[in-house]
């Protein structure tokens, strides 16, 4: 750990996919211990590709990434890094792949080099701890949307990051289960950071707002969340209140 | 899709999967290779038997036993006509041979026998049980992680595929022959393809994220019982009998 609590230091990452504009243009991104950040943009503003940046998935053109004060640049340093560092994926069928709830949240840990009884117990106990209790034998492909979100947050958890990394967690999700992974989160103690559209889920779930625009980070423009009431037609879907980027029109 | 009848509760249920496998396998290859008809047809007893004890549905094994027959009724159709030998019987100009009539029958015994018995494995045993099994059997490690995920995200493709037919329904789409059906279908099958593709790169990250080095770990373990050991001897006696039958023509 960086003596400042800095986790995540990005400084002037560019990121494209060949023969498209460019994603990543210049980003730089400060992360500290403890934070808990919202971060907004539009569709294709390479949020999601920022995360896989951020855990080595995909490699950057240039630019350099720091993790608890440390370079990484190899896929062995970043080995080290997705210990460290959980990324709960859009799609939880993507993240699911054993055929029971045990069997997939003992994955990583068994991976982390615990032994088989270590790895159940740290399964049970992260799927208790999530109100998951009794899922152990259920099929993962049978779980619904709701449950197989928590239940691959439970696998992301089961490693015990210091991180997290959620990419659009409260996609298809109903009301209640959106509730109730605020609740987790808020019990959590683990900085992480947010990706999502919706902003009654972010002023809940995060301390701050940062917002993504033309593969940057809006830096001058950090938003502090408000509540204030009103009344109109689109209910509580997203809608923006203001906070549109700077320099667009409403 | 996949129905599994792991549901039920009987000996063959309750033995050790690695047994099971094990039987299965070696009753496949000495029936495959066997052509006397009273080895065929003593064959043929035993998976019945084995059926009556696993007390599985017998109109769900008939069904699932239709697929393999659709391709012996082709057989039937061909193979008489076209075996060289002693005449039978003629259909217009051609002529069924007494030996190729032998032949397709000895192929309905056999296929039939191994497909049974299959069947009882796969009905008496969940697919997680049987991939473990698999691994603790020495299975090449590639050949049990391709097997988990076959089963895993069968089930998810087939589910894309629904929707991508849905979706070609609502804008009123209707399969007819022609140039347009043929190429929509084209389409559809590339989609697929692609989608799954896609599908199998993310969940490799998702996979990467939590630290995956090429090994998968098993959280069961078997251990053999009492009658696991007794039913396994049984087996292999039977099994031994069938190809000594076979090999020394007696009887």
């Amino acid at each position: 750990m960086d003596e400042n609590g800095l986790i995540i230091n990005l400084e002037d990452i560019c990121f494209g996919y060949p023969g498209r504009p460019t994603v990543l243009d210049k980003l730089n991104l400060l992360f500290y211990e403890g934070e808990r950040m919202g971060l907004m943009g539009s569709n294709g503003s390479g949020k999601t590709t920022l995360f896989h940046i951020i855990m080595g998935l995909l490699k950057p053109s240039s630019g350099r990434i720091e993790i608890m004060g440390r370079p990484v640049k190899e896929e062995k340093d970043f080995r080290e890094v997705r210990k460290k560092i959980g990324l709960l994926f859009q799609d939880a069928d993507d993240q699911l792949f054993s055929p029971t709830v045990l069997e997939d949240v003992a994955f990583g840990p068994l991976n982390l080099g615990k032994s088989q009884d270590e790895a159940k117990t740290i399964a049970r106990r992260t799927l208790e701890s999530l109100g998951l209790a009794g899922f152990e034998d259920r099929i993962t492909y049978k779980l619904s949307g709701g449950e197989k979100r928590l239940v691959s947050l439970a696998t992301v958890l089961a490693m015990e990051p210091e991180v997290l990394l959620l990419d659009e967690p409260t996609t298809g999700l109903d009301e209640a289960t959106e509730k109730r992974l605020i609740d987790i989160l808020k019990g959590l103690d683990i900085s992480y950071i947010l990706v999502s559209h919706d902003m009654d889920f972010l002023k809940e779930a995060t301390t701050g707002i940062t917002c993504m625009s033309n593969g940057t980070i809006v830096l001058d423009d950090e938003r502090i969340p408000h509540t204030h009431v009103h009344v109109h037609k689109h209910g509580r879907y997203v809608h923006d209140h203001g906070l549109s980027l700077p320099g667009k029109k409403r | 899709m996949i129905v599994e009848l792991a549901g039920g509760d009987s000996l063959i249920h309750r033995l050790d999967p690695r047994v099971k496998i094990v039987v299965v396998f070696l009753f496949s290859v000495v029936v495959a290779v066997s052509d006397r008809f009273v080895v065929l047809m003593w064959a043929l007893a035993l998976s019945l038997c084995i059926v009556l004890v696993a007390r599985l549905p017998i109109k769900e094994l008939i069904r699932r036993l239709i697929p393999v027959n659709m391709f012996i009724v082709f057989l039937w159709f061909f193979l008489p006509f076209t075996f060289e030998g002693e005449p039978l019987f003629s259909v217009g100009p051609l002529v069924g041979t007494h030996e190729g009539v032998l032949y397709a029958a000895r192929i309905s015994i056999k296929s039939n026998a191994i497909m049974v018995v299959l069947i009882v494995l796969v009905a008496s045993t969940s697919i997680l049980t049987l991939g473990h099994a698999m691994h603790e059997l020495r299975v090449p490690k590639k050949i049990v992680h391709l097997f988990f995920f076959t089963y895993r995200y069968i089930h998810v493709i087939h589910r894309e595929y629904l929707r991508l037919v849905n979706a070609m329904k609502a804008r009123g789409f209707r399969p007819g022959t022609n140039m347009h059906t043929y190429k929509t279908y084209a389409y559809l099958v590339g989609m697929l393809l692609v989608r799954s593709s896609d599908r199998a790169e993310r969940v490799r990250n998702a996979m990467l994220c939590r630290g995956f080095r090429g090994n998968l770990y098993s959280l069961s373990t078997f251990s053999m019982k009492r009658e696991d050991v007794i039913s396994l001897i049984l087996m292999l006696a039977l099994i031994l009998a069938l190809g000594v039958l076979e090999w020394t023509k007696m009887v």
